[in-house]
């Protein structure tokens, strides 16, 4: 194993305001910011609520504002298009049946001991290793 | 209002972690879940960053009886481990290894007005339609 070129130092400012963006949800709203029970919500558009429109018109906005005002951001995509479907229709399904993904099960079930987030993170962690280790091994480069 | 606007600043600063820990990069992703290969380990210090943070910071909002602009903590209270919750993480686990996105980097990736990030993101939401539609089936 090899380890790749990394920053510590803004992987772990990036996470902590990951982690205060989660606070100031709890905060502010009381609520858990997990982004696919958010997204989820927001598919039926007459039970949504308004600070989950917001939260993802948030989410939006960093994007836009980053890319398009200040620098583009590097976004590397080694999926061809069928594979991007098949990923994104697990992603969405999975992440619905288990109520949750890295934000809410990962950062938030973690950091409150929740014994579900601990699973479901414990499980899809190890299945996404397994399925890119089984891709390196099927395609000859991850 | 105050409820409103607080929530997008905090989608806001969300997506500027997102975007300066690299995790809307899904070579950084797919990077750290290659632990045989070339390693990334930068995902475990944005986990390590972010946990500490929410840890402390939960902690100390708990403190209060009630959050600023709502009128009750709506924290989740279920702590069975089902089949659901686990089969839902084996999915999700396979499409993120496929393809290094979840839904948070997919949503703030799309503002990029990247077409593969919309095609994910299409395809993501279908694949959370349909488990209203199956669970309606189902009984």
């Amino acid at each position: 194993m090899s380890i790749v070129e990394f920053s510590w130092s803004t992987a772990f400012t990036g996470g902590m305001l990951i982690g205060f963006a989660a606070v100031v949800l709890m905060v502010t709203n009381g609520r858990i910011a997990g982004i696919s029970g958010i997204v989820s919500n927001i598919l039926s558009p007459a039970s949504a609520s308004p600070w989950q429109w917001a939260f993802v018109a948030g989410l939006l906005a960093s994007g836009f504002l980053v890319h398009f005002l200040y620098a583009p951001i590097p976004i590397v995509i080694e999926s061809n298009t069928p594979l991007l479907i098949v990923a994104g229709l697990l992603v969405g399904f999975g992440t619905r049946l288990g109520s949750g993904c890295t934000s809410g099960h990962g950062v938030c079930g973690i950091a409150r001991l929740s014994p579900r987030g601990l699973v479901a993170t414990a499980v899809f962690i190890s299945m996404g290793i397994l399925t890119v280790f089984l891709m390196s091994l099927l395609g000859g480069g991850a | 209002m105050k409820s409103t606007i607080s929530a997008f600043i905090a989608g806001l600063v969300f997506g500027l972690g997102l975007i300066l820990s690299e995790m809307v990069n899904p070579q950084r992703v797919r990077g750290f879940l290659d632990i045989v290969g070339n390693w990334d380990p930068t995902l475990v210090f944005v986990m390590g960053g972010a946990v500490l943070v929410t840890a402390i910071g939960f902690r100390l909002a708990f403190l209060s009886s009630k959050p600023w602009f709502s009128n009750a903590f709506a924290v989740p209270t279920n702590r069975l481990i089902d089949s659901r919750l686990v089969l839902g993480a084996v999915m999700f686990g396979i499409g993120w290894g496929i393809a290094g996105f979840c839904p948070g980097p997919a949503i703030v990736g799309l503002a990029t007005l990247n077409t593969d990030i919309l095609i994910f993101v299409l395809a993501m939401i279908a694949g959370m339609k349909l488990v209203g539609v199956v669970s309606k089936q189902s009984g």
